[in-house]
């Protein structure tokens, strides 16, 4: 009994690949796997249709970089200052203020992108538009901040003083152990922690989907429109489309696709994880 | 910490003053970067509470949404939101509790039971939008639950069940193994030592991480629209097959719209939010203090 409890996980990650499959193998069965992965344009929603993803994957990949341009150093510097540098009263004060960052709901920040951040970037930037790459990916850079700094601690932590108590003996000084002994040591932890960054960043919803627009396009440009595979799935989720039609399953395509790149990026970073933990352990 | 001998060695105050400026410049860097971080959610609380202050009123939370924003209010989706967070207790924590006894208690070390654990870890960190994706073809269509608060509900629990189940073996773990001892001397079974014994005494962490989930739960947006939450929803849902609306929905269809008076209603629908988040939290800090005194 118990044990079919805990199984229930298992049917869970079961059933997620048995739903994601069997929609995107039905719209397979219309649209070629080469044109879906390699087209460049993305219209499912109008009268002249086409499937190609690649649209949705660069408005992904661009949210994704400018948040990781914010969240990975921003997050390396702090768990560096925390660790390394932070009294101990006043790392107990900031750790937990860092993590109510990580509990606003989404939508908020989604609110906050929209309409406070974006117009402020506006001010500086006269030729950015009301929906854009840009004010989201920063937004989404603060929300996953707190989850890098507070893995990469966790292995800058798990450092053995020894290793920094040597770097001293030999005249170091603290900024010197720290990027030359004490980070490289943690570098797999550190990694660990960078590629689930990546991998909340692509699954993020609700901040792309209020503040980054629903206009599929192949730009590196973060100033204008754009749509990422969650804001896609949203999108067609308000509207109301029937079952079994191709923009119905054009969403559990695009889920396949999301959900195959971050199960990659999470297993890798789970690897890495066990790996820096049994160095040190 | 530890301290380091070495900066207040000085050879010459030339090559004192190079070594500590790399130090005072990484140290610096890093506070302003934490320092700008704070910034960055002072400005965001400011912002929501400088839109919505305005228009909280015992009638917001009471009253229907409508057309006209100064009239509309957040009623059903306070509704929806207690139902969906309730049903999803009520499937979530006997699952979660179960499975983590199981593998706590019974699987140790056993194949299978490391399997179950990989893929817990992995379940973590999947996309919640991905179990909207599931919700909507298992409990929408397949069970036939349709877009009701029940197919939300069922949908939330898969989400928060690795919490449940890592905070639940967490609490587990911490019980004192004299505790179990002392109850096997007295001939108790296994299964009697656990449910008489170490539940009770774990319970305090299992709500705390209970509490917690919910607190996820209760802030997802995402799975539920694609499970089918409506976004205007003029009734209050009154059974589990209701179709419902909760209040994440209910900011986002108001941030959706181009008047600015909606996006006042989505500040103050914020506020709201933030506070029930703000609440859970504290009782589950209390309920984790508590714990840890009891057992000091």
């Amino acid at each position: 009994m118990l044990f079919v409890c805990a199984a229930v996980s298992v049917l869970v990650t079961g059933g997620i690949i048995a739903v994601l499959l069997f929609e995107t193998i039905a719209f397979l069965r219309e649209v070629s796997i080469v044109e879906f992965l390699t087209g460049r344009e993305w219209t499912p929603l109008f009268s002249e249709k086409h499937f190609g993803v690649l649209p949705l994957v660069a408005g992904t990949a661009l949210v994704t970089g400018i948040a990781m341009i914010v969240a990975l150093p921003a997050g390396l510097l702090a768990a560096i200052y925390l660790s390394e540098y932070a009294p101990r009263g006043l790392r107990r004060i900031v750790k937990p203020l860092l993590e109510v960052l990580a509990g606003v709901p989404t939508v908020v920040y989604g609110y906050f992108a929209l309409l406070f951040v974006t117009p402020l970037l506006q001010q500086f930037i006269p030729t950015l538009s009301g929906f854009n790459a840009l004010g989201p990916g920063i937004v989404m850079g603060i929300m996953i901040l707190p989850l890098v700094s507070s893995l990469s601690e966790d292995a800058l932590h798990s450092v053995p003083n020894g290793l920094r108590e040597g770097a001293f003996a030999l005249g170091s000084t603290r900024m010197q152990s720290t990027l030359r002994v004490v980070v490289p040591a943690a570098f797999s932890g550190i990694s660990a922690s960078f590629i689930l960054a990546v991998s909340r960043a692509i699954g993020e919803t609700m901040i792309v989907a209020v503040a980054a627009g629903q206009q599929p396009r192949l730009t590196a440009n973060p100033l204008v429109p754009i749509e990422t595979m969650t804001a896609y799935i949203v999108q067609v989720s308000m509207g109301d489309t029937p079952t079994g039609t191709i923009e119905y399953r054009t969403i559990f395509a695009v889920g396949m696709l999301l959900f195959v790149m971050t199960f990659i990026l999470n297993l890798v970073s789970n690897r890495l994880r066990r790996r820096f933990r049994e160095e040190y352990a | 910490m530890i301290e380091n001998p070495t900066i207040r060695m000085r050879r010459s105050p030339t090559m004192f003053v190079e070594r500590l400026f790399g130090d005072v410049a990484l140290q610096s860097v890093a506070i302003i970067v934490v320092v700008l971080a704070l910034i960055a959610l002072g400005a965001l609380l400011y912002d929501v509470f400088s839109d919505g202050w305005g228009r909280l009123s015992w009638r917001f939370l009471t009253t229907f949404p409508s057309r006209r924003p100064a009239e509309s209010g957040i009623y059903p989706a306070l509704v929806g939101t207690f139902y969906m967070v309730g049903l999803t207790t009520i499937l979530a924590l006997p699952i979660g509790v179960a499975a983590a006894i199981y593998l706590e208690e019974y699987g140790k070390g056993n194949r299978l039971a490391r399997i179950i654990e990989l893929n817990i870890a992995n379940l973590a960190g999947v996309p919640s939008i991905i179990y909207g994706l599931l919700g909507l073809g298992l409990f929408v269509r397949m069970m036939g639950f349709g877009r009701s608060v029940l197919a939300g509900a069922a949908t939330m629990a898969l989400l928060v069940l690795p919490i449940v189940i890592l905070s639940t073996r967490e609490a587990l773990r911490t019980v004192p193994k004299s505790m179990r001892e002392g109850s096997y001397a007295l001939g108790a079974t296994k299964w009697q030592t656990i449910w008489h014994q170490v539940l009770p005494s774990a319970l305090p962490g299992i709500f705390t991480g209970l509490i917690l989930s919910l607190s996820r739960a209760m802030g997802e947006t995402a799975p539920l629209i694609t499970v089918g939450a409506l976004a205007y929803v003029p009734f209050a849902p009154d059974s589990v097959w209701s179709p419902f609306t909760v209040l994440p929905i209910q900011i986002f269809d108001w941030i959706s719209r181009p008047q600015v008076a909606f996006a006042e209603n989505a500040a103050a629908g914020i506020i709201v939010l933030l506070a029930m988040l703000l609440a859970m939290n504290s009782i589950a800090i209390v309920l984790r203090d508590r714990f840890q005194r009891h057992r000091n």
